[in-house]
């Protein structure tokens, strides 16, 4: 998926957005017995906020929300926030159950996800917060292949795939053994890698050696000459000395993973955006909406603290739209 | 016969066995080759333990610091970042198993070895599936943790309490089989005695029985939290979060423990975290052979051969 059909799916969004601002009002009109003073209406928080943010949700956005909530408690000591990482389906299973504040995930909430959200009654809206570039990754000793194209990363990784050898990719490839290393099936990469290279989400073959570590597929591609594998570009990144990441060819040329590729949007299709989701429900709750405020106006700081590709002008003007459109519902009195 | 000669009949301790060194004892080649199969089997188990502490002390080594318990866990300054709400959730964690599994261990002992009718077949069927019970894998313990204590009928949430509940449930087989133990192994001679002296089952068990088997209670008890100590399977069920920045103030507040925040460390890809869940498995190795100590000590202190 790239970045231009995200956009189509935000549209879909705002009419999620703005019902969630409607159930909002209703449900803010029945008194919370929370104090309203904390909260101005442009949401912004005064001192003195305090209580419990929640969050749960995909690995990979989780050093992400850390930093966010390290930022914010600095500023905010009486507020205890606590991060878990459940994986983007597992931090889902907990938020719809009404367990959790806001959830993190590497991919869009699923059908299925949102409906098991709409029958507790769990409203929500999904703000997008950052880009990741997936890098296919291979030693540092290999030194054939450059480019791959998504036909032959299909071929390597689609359901019983028989390709055991770099020649069987490419015939200008040597015949050397051909393993490979990848997240397992819980993983949002996982997820989100099937859906783009194979067409169809958590198909691929599975004679290949699953982690839910990262570091492990690290290690696993850095000491075999013939390995190749997949990650977040995180990982990568700061493994460049024992890694190399092959450029992606989506159709229109190589492209490396890099942070100016994923903004631009031509890293595809294995660029993507990661997002956090808070509920409608708790962000009636000051110490929430003050957390999920600082999280949206410090976004450029707490990505760059994380390592992480930050969004790029349009993305960051839409956040912000459509974060003050949501508050702009919520809290009129 | 007089109180004197009650005690006087207190039974001598016996010889202890004398250990069979030396080579002396090894007369034939097959008696020669099986001393060495025996030692190779000890090295086994030292060898992997020394080589464990090697690469993690020389892993976590630039990071043993004070730090580890003055900070709390950093995102952004890997550098300096600690686990202080990690160590003192453990701590918590470990407090509030002990207070659960010992009165329930330990009266569960008293009542299937002093008050339970082994004829009756409930009887047997309560203790058979207590030994099956010590055998189930933790991450069971987990999914019922979750079920029932987390959420469901107590919907406690991921808080201490949670976590010392199911840690307790966990250990607690373990505990009665090893109560149960030490209680069988105080002779019949004392019951008898105290009982011929007219004092109640209540009294004989209270007075003479349970402080002869404090030595094997504290130590199956204090084995039993070092299983508890490094458990993250179940505490990862129950949606124990890996980020946090505060320590608990009581048994409803939410936490992190020691097992999670190293799993946690480990799996980034900065190099200063993976150092510093080094550091931590060395922090958690240390509270473990503590407790460890404990054991020995108290073995030691209060133990009588009969």
């Amino acid at each position: 998926m790239t970045i231009t059909s995200f956009r189509s799916s935000y549209r879909r969004r705002a009419v999620l957005g703005a019902a969630t601002a409607g159930a909002f009002l209703a449900i803010a009109a029945c008194g919370s017995g929370n104090d309203p003073q904390n909260v101005t209406a442009e949401g912004e928080t005064e001192q003195g906020l305090s209580g419990e943010v929640v969050v749960d949700g995909s690995s990979t956005v989780f050093p992400l929300t850390s930093a966010a909530a390290e930022l914010f408690t600095a500023e905010n000591p009486e507020v205890q926030v606590t991060v878990g990482q459940s994986g983007t389906g597992g931090g889902f299973e907990k938020f719809c159950a009404g367990e959790t504040d806001v959830s993190d995930a590497s991919r869009p909430i699923e059908n299925d996800e949102a409906a098991a959200c709409q029958q507790n009654g769990i409203g929500y809206d999904e703000f997008s917060i950052a880009n990741d570039a997936l890098s296919v990754i291979v030693s540092k000793d290999n030194d054939w292949a450059t480019c791959l194209t998504v036909d032959q990363l299909n071929a390597i990784w689609a359901p019983n795939s028989t390709v055991s050898s770099w020649k069987q990719v490419d015939p200008a490839f040597p015949d050397e053994p051909l393993t490979l290393a990848g997240p397992g099936t819980d993983s949002g990469t996982f997820d989100y890698f099937t859906d783009a290279v194979n067409g169809e989400e958590g198909a691929s073959r599975t004679d290949y050696q699953a982690s839910e570590d990262d570091n492990v597929i690290v290690r696993a591609v850095s000491g075999s000459r013939g390995a190749l594998g997949y990650l977040g570009y995180s990982y990568y990144e700061q493994n460049t000395h024992a890694l190399q990441a092959l450029e992606i060819d989506g159709g229109s040329g190589c492209v490396a993973p890099s942070p100016e590729a994923v903004q631009d949007a031509s890293y595809a299709p294995l660029g993507r955006q990661l997002f956090i989701y808070p509920s409608a429900k708790s962000l009636e709750r000051p110490e929430v909406q003050g957390f999920v405020s600082f999280y949206v106006e410090n976004i450029d700081e707490i990505v760059e603290a994380a390592g992480f590709i930050a969004l790029n002008d349009e993305q960051k003007a839409e956040l912000r739209e459509q974060f003050d459109s949501l508050l702009g519902g919520s809290s009129t009195p | 016969m007089t109180a004197t000669d009650l005690i006087a009949f207190e039974p001598a301790p016996p010889e202890p066995r004398p250990a069979m060194t030396g080579p002396g004892h090894d007369r034939t080649p097959v008696q020669r080759a099986f001393r060495l199969i025996l030692l190779g089997c000890l090295a086994v188990g030292v060898v992997f333990l020394a080589v464990l502490l090697a690469y993690v002390l020389t892993e976590g080594w630039q990071r043993l610091d004070t730090e580890l318990w003055r900070n709390q866990a950093s995102q952004i300054h890997p550098a300096t970042a600690g686990a202080q709400a990690a160590i003192v959730g453990t701590l918590w964690l470990m407090v509030g198993t002990a207070l659960i599994i010992l009165p329930v261990g330990v009266l569960a002992a008293v009542y299937l070895e002093e008050y339970a009718d082994r004829d009756k077949w409930y009887n047997r069927l309560i203790e058979l599936n207590i030994q099956n019970l010590a055998a189930v894998p933790s991450v069971v313990y987990g999914i019922l943790g979750l079920g029932l204590i987390v959420r469901g009928p107590l919907s406690l949430g991921p808080v201490v309490l949670a976590g010392a509940l199911i840690l307790a449930l966990l250990v607690l087989p373990v505990v009665i089989i090893s109560s149960r133990e030490a209680i069988r192994a105080v002779p019949d001679s004392l019951r008898d005695g105290s009982l011929a002296l007219g004092a109640t089952r209540w009294q004989t068990v209270w007075r003479t029985v349970l402080p002869n088997s404090i030595p094997g209670i504290a130590t199956g008890s204090i084995l039993a939290l070092s299983r508890a100590i490094g458990e993250a399977a179940p505490l990862v069920v129950i949606g124990v979060a890996a980020f946090v920045q505060f320590n608990p103030a009581s048994v409803f507040d939410r936490f992190t423990a020691l097992p999670i925040q190293i799993y946690n460390y480990a799996s980034r890809p900065q190099e200063d975290f993976i150092i510093l869940s080094s550091a931590l498995i060395v922090v958690l190795l240390a509270i473990l052979l503590l407790m460890n100590s404990a054991a020995v000590f108290i073995r030691n202190k209060y133990q009588r051969r009969w």
